[in-house]
């Protein structure tokens, strides 16, 4: 090591006198001792003086490679053609591959900025359902104090939490709808919130409340927060006891703006406290950090049936399995079927990464494709390179300095490129990725990859045509070996199948999604409006309401209903029936609503007749589903007696399916009753002549007319439908705009390289068309070649696309068949855009006048 | 351009090149400097020094004998020039008479404790 660096002259002295530094401490300490101070001494040799200069020459040096850059260029610009293809190709390539490693860069960074993000789990359950077993992400809250105390050794934390939910959050005159959560104290420490102001500890005085830098920002504006006084839902009174900063984007709890201390949540609500079995509602979640030196599935064994073991036999039925989910988990493998996990959004991320690297890959076959096809052109310019006296490795470098140049322009072309696209991206994947521009390892890697793709693609000319002799290229008549014409080929053939298997894959994608909307879901979503209630105040009034918007012709109707038609929030077990088997555990949802909450949403009755106020016995009777008809085996349902709680109820009617979960997965068993009390939402079904803003204008001066102080929160139910698609039509839109780049890249190739062909055949053509034949046939023969590449592309690609999109429609439900018809669909397609891009350059050859083609002969 | 003005270091190191006269190498530099003053410092550091010295004209160096310990390899040994030798009386001088004005200065600051 020491000569590799060292100046010549020095090496002798320098060299001795380690030497005998090592020698004489040998003899006087351990050899390791000697050994690494003779280590200690080279290293600090290392220094200006001692170091060898390494060129005598540098000028000559410089002059060469700015020859070797000059010469680039002036290819380039000769060939504008294949020069702009080869930069188009690359830079769309690259800024897919840029966007794409942006987007899983950021699905991948999730909850890992919690400090301690490896060492956190949520306990989830899996519970046996109507004969299935379901995954349930709540838990019962006496769960937190059992494993406290009985299996407490395993955790460093427990901490019961609900889930995000909005609340009236009031500051002397501001009151705004927030969401927030209610958590046992060490929530500060288990998630590490990083504080602004206060005490992440505070959350132990039942009458504090923890706020986000945003919240503050809203209420508080610039003065300090902290002992602030605040009311939560108008009933809770709380003191800020701390400002946390905000919780990034990439986390589950992003949307956590307060924190409340759950003991003031068990205090103020009667419904937690005098639960009549508080291990029944599986309502909250519970967030656990493992101790040192336990891992997951221990700790999940172990607490497995710590929930089983405190149910009553009817109850123990559901047989609820405990496990933890570890949170590096919860965003990317949330998907469970059967109780166990089956992936989630990672597909997605693999899915994407393939995408990307075959995109690249795609570029660089384009590029390598053109250069070998212009290979016979550029053997003649290395003979005369070589009878001039040029070494090989001068022409090597040569070559390969042309193509790094390229896939360096590449480069920044493609950082322009993502940066103008990413606006538009983040818009589709609703994401907020920036480029790391500050990042300078990535920086590394990236023009470390450039010139790796420069290498490689350049290798072919560089290695290979630099090899010829200077004779056998200025004879004449120099071809490139037939291997290059077959690689070139199934270059071809790969870009291709890749091309219509996207295609393939992109279609299905929307063709599930469009099924999935064309499912009927049982009712009009068309100007129907959910009204958060917010308190009891709107229940209280709901008869004057109705009168008076219905006098000024704003609505036709509203009816009131435990949760809004896009969700169902509430299910029970309790739930029996003559015949049912008696150790068959259920889950039926369950809506408590107003008698007119059919006719407002518009639901079809099946059978039977729907609720009616006046008729008495209508308190205590069901209306279900048909899945919950089918579900019991009743022949005629209507007239059939359900018991819930014991108490015998009545089914008058059934109604067809009301999809209010998710529109891929199949409905759940339901029923319907009247709840006097019924006033979490309030459904408006707007006039159908009235404009929608307007009636929402009225809409809301009557709500402030009970509720001066509530917020009005509300959605258009059809919006909130809508969004269930939201996830799905994202990657689809995602995938289609990946494809169809795609597809661009591969036309390109073609184009450039039918562009190759033309010229090559150009005297033959010329020929052919003095022999007599039509621009067409010439059209054909020419445009044959590629058609049959593309042709062996589809047959291998329809079929693989075909397995893999049946099996992707699995994972719904509620899926749509793979026909026949889209990869024939696909394969169309992509023939008739080959056949327009390579017609481009074969119809031009064919019409030229072969006057001029053969003069030159 | 040279440098002319010896650093402080650089003047330790001169003196100790003075000082072992014939055995004036790297090496041996190096283990007298801990030696007279008890600090630690790497051959390299020395050798860079010596090479800077040699730079401006204040030591010139020779290949001298080999032994075995040194796997047959001569010693570079350096020697103090006339310029060398000028440079260091100079910055003696110097001291001197800055230590002939201290007893005035440290009278005025009362150094002295007792």
């Amino acid at each position: 090591m020491l000569h590799r660096f060292l100046r010549d002259d020095l090496a002798e002295d320098v060299g001795g006198d380690l030497e005998e530094r090592f020698y004489t401490l040998r003899e006087n300490t351990s050899r390791l001792r000697a050994q690494a101070d003779y280590w200690y001494q080279v290293f600090f040799y290392i220094r200006p003086f001692a170091i060898r200069k390494r060129s005598q020459q540098p000028q000559l040096y410089r002059a060469m490679y700015k020859n070797y850059f000059t010469t680039s260029l002036r290819a380039m610009k000769k060939n504008k053609l294949h020069a702009a293809i080869n930069i188009a190709g690359l830079s769309v390539g690259m800024t897919v591959a840029i966007i794409i490693g942006l987007w899983i860069k950021d699905e991948l960074s999730y909850e890992k900025h919690f400090d301690n993000y490896d060492r956190i789990g949520r306990v989830l359950q899996n519970v046996t359902n109507n004969g299935h077993v379901d995954t349930w992400w709540s838990v019962p809250f006496p769960l937190a104090d059992e494993l406290r105390k009985k299996y407490g050794d395993n955790f460093t934390h427990v901490v019961l939490a609900t889930d995000a939910e909005n609340a009236v959050v009031t500051h002397e005159d501001k009151h705004l709808s927030q969401s927030g959560i209610f958590a046992e104290p060490d929530v500060g420490e288990l998630f590490t919130l990083s504080m602004v102001n206060g005490s992440r500890d505070a959350l132990k005085d039942p009458s504090s409340i923890l706020i986000s830098q945003s919240l503050a920002k809203i209420y508080f504006a610039d003065s300090d927060p902290v002992g602030k006084i605040m009311t939560i839902n108008t009933s809770m009174t709380v003191n800020v006891a701390g400002v946390y900063k905000d919780i990034p984007g990439q986390s589950e709890f992003n949307n956590v703006h307060f924190i409340a201390p759950w003991q003031l949540l068990y205090n103020e609500s009667g419904w937690i406290k005098n639960m009549h079995d508080p291990w029944r509602p599986n309502a909250f979640s519970l967030y656990v950090g493992l101790a040192a030196n336990r891992d997951f599935s221990a700790v999940s064994a172990t607490i497995k049936d710590a929930k089983l073991k405190n149910l009553s036999a009817e109850l123990a039925k559901k047989k609820p399995a405990l496990f933890i989910h570890p949170m590096n988990q919860w965003h990317l493998y949330s998907r469970f079927r059967d109780g166990f996990q089956v992936g989630g959004l990672i597909t997605y991320v693999w899915l994407f990464a393939i995408i990307g690297v075959f995109v690249v890959l795609m570029a660089c076959m384009n590029f390598m494709n053109l250069s070998t096809a212009r290979s016979e052109k550029r053997a003649k310019e290395v003979g005369i390179r070589k009878a001039i006296g040029s070494y090989r490795s001068q022409l090597i470098q040569q070559f390969f300095s042309e193509s790094v140049v390229t896939v360096l322009m590449s480069f920044i072309l493609a950082l322009l490129l993502a940066q103008l696209s990413l606006p538009a991206f983040n818009l589709v994947a609703a994401k907020d990725a920036q480029l790391p521009w500050g990042d300078v390892t990535l920086w590394l890697y990236a023009i470390g990859l450039c010139v790796v793709i420069g290498l490689l693609a350049g290798s072919y000319p560089a290695l290979y045509l630099s090899s010829i002799t200077a004779r056998q290229a200025l004879k004449g008549g120099f071809r490139a070996s037939k291997g290059s014409a077959w690689s070139r080929k199934i270059m071809v053939v790969v870009q291709f199948t890749v091309s219509v298997t996207m295609i393939i894959g992109t279609a299905v994608v929307f063709r599930q999604i469009q099924h999935a909307k064309d499912r009927p879901i049982g009712y009009e979503t068309d100007g129907l409006v959910a009204v958060q209630a917010n308190s009891s105040e709107l229940h209280k009034h709901i008869d004057a309401v109705r009168n008076e918007l219905q006098q000024a012709r704003v609505i036709v109707d509203v009816a009131e209903a435990g949760s809004p038609t896009t969700e169902s929030w509430s299910s029970t077990s309790a739930i029996k029936w003559d015949g049912k088997d008696p150790d068959l555990s259920v889950d039926f949802s369950n809506v408590g609503v107003s008698a007119n909450y059919g006719k407002t949403i518009g639901w079809e009755i099946a059978q039977g007749r729907d609720f009616n106020r006046d008729i008495l016995s209508d308190s205590n009777a069901f209306i279900v589903n048909e899945t919950a008809a089918n579900y019991m085996g009743f022949a005629t349902p209507v007239g059939e007696i359900v018991y819930w709680y014991d108490h015998p109820i009545k089914i008058v009617g059934v109604i067809k399916d009301i999809v209010s979960n998710s529109p891929f997965e199949p409905v759940k068993p339901t029923f319907y009753f009247i709840d006097q009390n019924a006033g979490g939402f309030a459904l408006f079904r707007i006039s159908p002549d009235q404009p929608a803003q307007q009636a929402l204008g009225a809409i809301e001066r009557v709500y402030k007319k009970y509720n001066p102080e509530k917020p009005f929160t509300f959605r258009f139910v059809d919006e909130a439908y809508a969004q269930k698609f939201g996830n799905e039509e994202r990657m689809g839109k995602l995938a289609g705009i990946f494809t169809s780049l795609a597809i661009f890249i591969s036309c390109l190739g073609i184009f450039g390289l039918s562009s190759f062909i033309a010229e090559q055949r150009t005297k033959e053509i010329g020929i052919r068309k003095v022999h007599g034949a039509t621009v067409f046939q010439v059209w054909r023969m020419v445009s044959t070649d590629f058609v049959v590449l593309v042709v062996v592309a589809c047959c291998i690609a329809m079929p693989v696309a075909y397995l893999l999109a049946s099996q992707w429609v699995t994972r719904y439900t509620y899926h749509t068949n793979v026909s026949w018809f889209i990869p024939v669909f696909a394969a169309l397609t992509i023939l008739i855009i080959t056949l327009i891009t390579v017609s481009w350059h074969t119809v031009q050859a064919a019409k030229t006048n072969p006057v001029k083609s053969l003069r030159t002969e | 351009m040279i440098e002319t003005r010896l650093g402080d270091f650089e003047e330790v190191i001169l003196l100790v090149a003075g000082i072992l006269e014939d055995e004036a190498y790297a090496l041996k530099i190096t283990e007298e400097f801990k030696r007279q003053t008890g600090r630690e410092v790497s051959i390299g550091a020395v050798h860079s020094t010596l090479d800077r010295l040699e730079q401006k004209g204040f030591v010139k160096s020779a290949l001298g004998e080999a032994t075995a310990i040194r796997g047959g390899k001569r010693k570079r040994i350096f020697t103090i020039t006339a310029l060398g030798k000028r440079v260091l009386k100079d910055a003696m001088d110097f001291r001197m008479s800055l230590w002939k004005q201290y007893p005035l200065l440290a009278g005025k600051l009362n150094f002295s404790y007792s």
